[in-house]
């Protein structure tokens, strides 16, 4: 039995500990976000936050986050209440298939918590690991960066509750 | 999607249960007039033409629900907010209270492929149509029931509002299945300049679900019960399992079958990661027969130069040019190049009573439909396929083999949906690529710099072996009772496969084209996005420079002599602007390239800027601005024209810098990102900039493929004018690069 946070909330999960997180989330806790792209670490689909770290959960075994906090895009806000990257993606329309787009929302979540005001050559060189194929790259690098202003101006309003 | 899954019956099994003959019987003498059409009757608009009843498009409920059918597929590329735009439009309603329902063979109609950059002339027409007709039918049968004139009448909110204040709800208005009735060729739609919807950019009603992890992709699908499947595939074209123990897979954890039929074989389990540990052990334990079957990555294009093929003419004309003040010549050269879909295939299938039901990502859901009734020997009508988006397909990746990996394991383990996905590997080595392609071009110019000949021959397999039948269903080819592909049959023009977009738009007194079909395959190849039109595109606008160089003239001053068509010339003026052009300033190591073409001569007119830098140690080239104009007719979502022309220039940037399948006389080399490279944000260019020309009250033309070739011909430019050579082999490889400036 593998006890892990995700989003906030406590699983104990029975699955083979080799069982790599993405199946965990996928099949055990049915959340949709982290998709399977590739299962070689090289396209980034499949990328979560542990511990507020960019993960690759299609190659992590789940044995390795045992009591450890992970953070999928279900945990940034929902379709009716969305986080900051979530409403910047929506406001640039930064999809166009959408397949990678979880992954690229969680790469850039824990991006900005280590730097909330990066450069855009340090949002290029953040989001490298991460591929799409439809050519959104462009509006994705707009989000990001509106996101980014807009985190840093609700925390200049409200500095004890705003976080990335 | 989530309609889909219900269980409720569909229009259509409810019209077959007998409602159809009572909906005609019910339905009012004057509007049963209209379905009798002269032989002179002008064609009906759009997919009209082969599904002419209204409410096979639009239904209108009696509780005033609107539900809008489309055969066509959302894909990423946005068409069902754009259709949901039209029909709101036209209805007179607000987008958000349409339901849209795409394609499934069980509820709308039969639009063949969503491919081509068809979806809105072709369906977007059709509903354009269909609901500004049922608008005018409502219109008069509140009339008719508030006894005024139609005149005296309007369409609101979901209703037919008269001057006097009286209201009737369409749902008031639609029993006796008034919108039972047969289109007609001309419809009363609304004057584009009062247009509250179309030409306005609307966000994509598909995004919020997949940026919160909502239910968006048919990999996201969990029916009750659902179990998970894999397949072994063979290592490479040709092979066949000789011996596998699977005794031991057997035995596995959470393993409920392991499928075999000849050289075909698979594994059900109870969870995901279950089934793909059962698949590794199941590949391991199978060995294969294989057979060097192909000739070597360096000989490619000889080999295929010397295949046997068929003469097919684009545009011969006779009699003798007159010859030539200056003649230049050249010949291009194109490597197979992958779909790449970032999620690998997916597809889920439950067997039960005698009849399948499939959840797909295939951009035809009918076509599959018949490949699936054929491969396992069932009635069309017991085989529905259900269209569910998937990861971007860009062409005809393979979604529908995965739909047939599910088709045959849900007849196997029938009862309980079975899901299939297949990894990475897999997707990258047995994808029907973009066709390799040689063409070969010659043209003279006059006295005054214009092109007085052109002779063009492009040699090519044939760019579609989508379903239709069993063969073309990959998994059929492994089975114990092999189904083999047929003989690919070659798209006819003014479309065109490996010669879509092989006849230039520009304006020459003698042309020669022909196209040199390849019928066999070396690799297996199909469908990728712009077809023959991003090799042909490449070549002719390589050639173009090559032409204005010999000419002395200013490229894009060279292509608008040879242009009389003004909306070809709008968008290339305004690309031009937009970009700077005249008053470019070069820097060292920096070059600028223009391209243009118009998609299979009756699609967008695209025109594309580039600018790029070289990097001389390692002859890497990257985009460093992109400026396009395009003119799609009638823009119904500007937004989502400037995403797909956005996404086009970058992806089409990734093929022609970085992009070809490697294998050796065996076996495919390219089996994941590492092996073949593609497009990553530190290459992605500074700027991208999109302008839409928007044609009010002008046809659809479609978009989605356009800037496949003018971007590869732009790069290809500016790598000419950066560095003075010209590379004319794709991709342009920072290695072809580097060999070609001599470091």
């Amino acid at each position: 039995m593998i006890e892990l946070t995700v989003n906030g909330t406590p699983h104990r999960v029975d699955v083979d500990p080799a069982t790599p997180l993405l199946y965990v989330l996928r099949d055990e806790l049915r959340l949709n976000g982290a998709k399977f792209g590739c299962g070689l670490g090289q396209c980034g689909a499949c990328t979560v936050m542990a511990e507020g770290e960019a993960i690759y959960s299609c190659l992590t075994p789940v044995a390795a986050l045992q009591g450890r906090k992970i953070t999928t895009v279900e945990g940034l806000g929902t379709a009716d209440n969305p986080g900051p990257l979530q409403r910047a993606f929506i406001a640039e329309q930064a999809a166009q298939c959408g397949y990678c787009i979880a992954g690229m929302i969680l790469r850039a979540q824990a991006m900005l918590q280590r730097n909330p005001s990066p450069s855009d050559g340090e949002i290029r060189a953040a989001m490298e690991p991460n591929l799409c194929r439809c050519g959104t790259h462009m509006r994705i690098l707009r989000a990001i960066r509106r996101a980014s202003n807009e985190m840093r101006t609700a925390s200049a309003q409200n500095p004890t509750e705003a976080r990335p | 999607m989530i309609d889909a899954l219900a269980a409720r019956p569909s229009r259509r099994r409810v019209l077959a249960g007998g409602a159809l003959i009572v909906s005609f019987a019910l339905a009012p003498r004057v509007l049963l007039a209209q379905t009798v059409q002269g032989a002179a009757a002008p064609p009906l608009p759009g997919s009209l033409k082969t599904e002419p009843m209204l409410d096979a498009w639009i239904r209108i409920d009696a509780d005033g629900a609107i539900t809008v059918f489309t055969g066509k597929a959302e894909l990423g590329q946005g068409i069902a907010t754009a259709l949901i735009q039209l029909a709101a439009e036209e209805l007179v309603v607000e987008p958000a209270t349409i339901h849209l329902v795409t394609a499934d063979t069980a509820r709308t109609p039969n639009e063949g492929f969503t491919a081509g950059s068809h979806s809105m002339q072709d369906s977007g027409t059709a509903i354009m149509n269909a609901a500004a007709q049922a608008r005018a039918i409502l219109v008069k049968a509140a009339a008719d029931r508030l006894q005024l004139a139609p005149e005296r009448l309007k369409a609101e909110g979901g209703a037919v509002i008269a001057e006097d204040g009286r209201r009737v709800a369409y749902g008031e208005l639609v029993a006796g299945a008034i919108l039972h009735v047969r289109a007609a060729p001309r419809s009363d739609l609304i004057d584009p300049k009062n247009h509250r919807l179309i030409g306005k950019p609307w966000p994509r009603i598909d995004i919020p679900a997949k940026v919160t992890g909502g239910v968006a992709f048919v990999q996201d699908l969990r029916l009750p019960d659902m179990v998970h499947a894999r397949v072994v595939w063979p290592p490479s074209y040709g092979a066949t399992l000789k011996a596998v123990d699977s005794a031991p897979v057997e035995t596995m954890p959470g393993v409920l079958k392991v499928v075999r039929n000849g050289s075909y074989l698979a594994v059900i389990a109870e969870r995901e990661y279950q089934a793909i540990a059962a698949m590794r052990a199941l590949a391991d334990a199978a060995q294969w027969d294989e057979t060097p079957t192909l000739p070597t990555e360096d000989e490619l294009f000889s080999y295929l130069a010397r295949q046997p093929s068929q003469l097919i003419p684009v545009r011969q004309d006779s009699g003798s040019p007159p010859p030539p003040v200056q003649s230049v010549a050249a010949r291009y050269r194109r490597a197979y190049q992958m779909h790449g879909s970032i999620g690998p295939s997916c597809a889920v299938g439950l067997f039960r009573d005698d009849a399948l039901t499939l959840w797909t990502h295939t951009q035809g859901v009918f076509p599959l439909r018949a490949a699936v009734a054929e491969l396992l020997a069932l009635a069309p009508e017991k085989v529905r396929c259900i269209q569910v988006q998937g990861s971007g397909c860009y062409g005809h990746n393979a979604a529908d083999d995965a739909a047939a990996d599910a088709a045959l394991l849900a007849r196997a383990f029938p009862g309980r949906p079975v899901r299939v996905q297949w990894m990475r590997e897999q997707e990258h080595s047995w994808e029907p690529y973009g066709p390799a392609m040689l063409t070969e071009v010659s043209a003279g110019l006059d006295a005054a710099g214009k092109i007085a000949q052109w002779h063009y021959r492009v040699r090519s397999n044939e760019h579609s072996t989508r379903p239709g039948t069993a063969g073309n269903l990959m998994p059929a080819w492994h089975l114990a009772q092999p189904v083999a592909l047929p003989v690919p049959k070659p798209i006819p023009l003014p479309e065109g496969g490996g010669d879509r977009n092989a006849l230039p738009l520009y304006t020459i007194p003698f042309a020669d084209i022909v196209y040199d079909f390849v019928p066999a395959m070396t690799l297996r190849v199909s469908a990728l996005r712009g077809l023959g039109a991003y090799m042909n595109v490449f070549t002719i606008e390589s050639f173009m420079d090559e032409l204005a160089l010999a000419a002395k003239a200013d490229p894009v001053a060279f292509r608008l002599r040879h242009l009389e068509d003004p909306r070809a010339r709008d968008v290339i003026t305004l690309a031009a602007e937009r970009f700077g052009w005249s008053n470019y300033r070069r820097q060292p190591g920096r070059g600028r390239g223009f391209a243009f073409a118009r998609y299979k001569n009756l699609g967008a007119y695209a025109a594309v800027a580039v600018e790029a830098a070289l990097e001389h140690e390692t002859g890497r080239l990257r985009v460093i601005r992109a400026v396009a104009a395009t003119d799609s007719g009638e823009a119904v979502n500007p937004d989502g024209i400037r995403n797909q022309i956005e996404g086009g220039i970058l992806q089409s940037s990734s093929w022609t810098l970085y992009e070809s399948v490697g294998f050796d006389r065996t076996r495919i080399t390219s089996r994941d990102w590492s092996s073949y490279p593609i497009l990553r944000f530190s290459a992605v260019p500074e700027s991208v900039e999109v302008h839409v020309i928007d044609r009010p009250g002008q046809p659809f033309l479609g978009t989605g493929e356009a800037t496949q070739g003018p971007t590869a011909g732009a790069i290809a430019n500016a790598l000419a004018d950066a560095a003075g050579i010209r590379i004319r082999e794709l991709p342009l490889t920072a290695e072809r690069i580097k060999q070609a400036i001599g470091v």
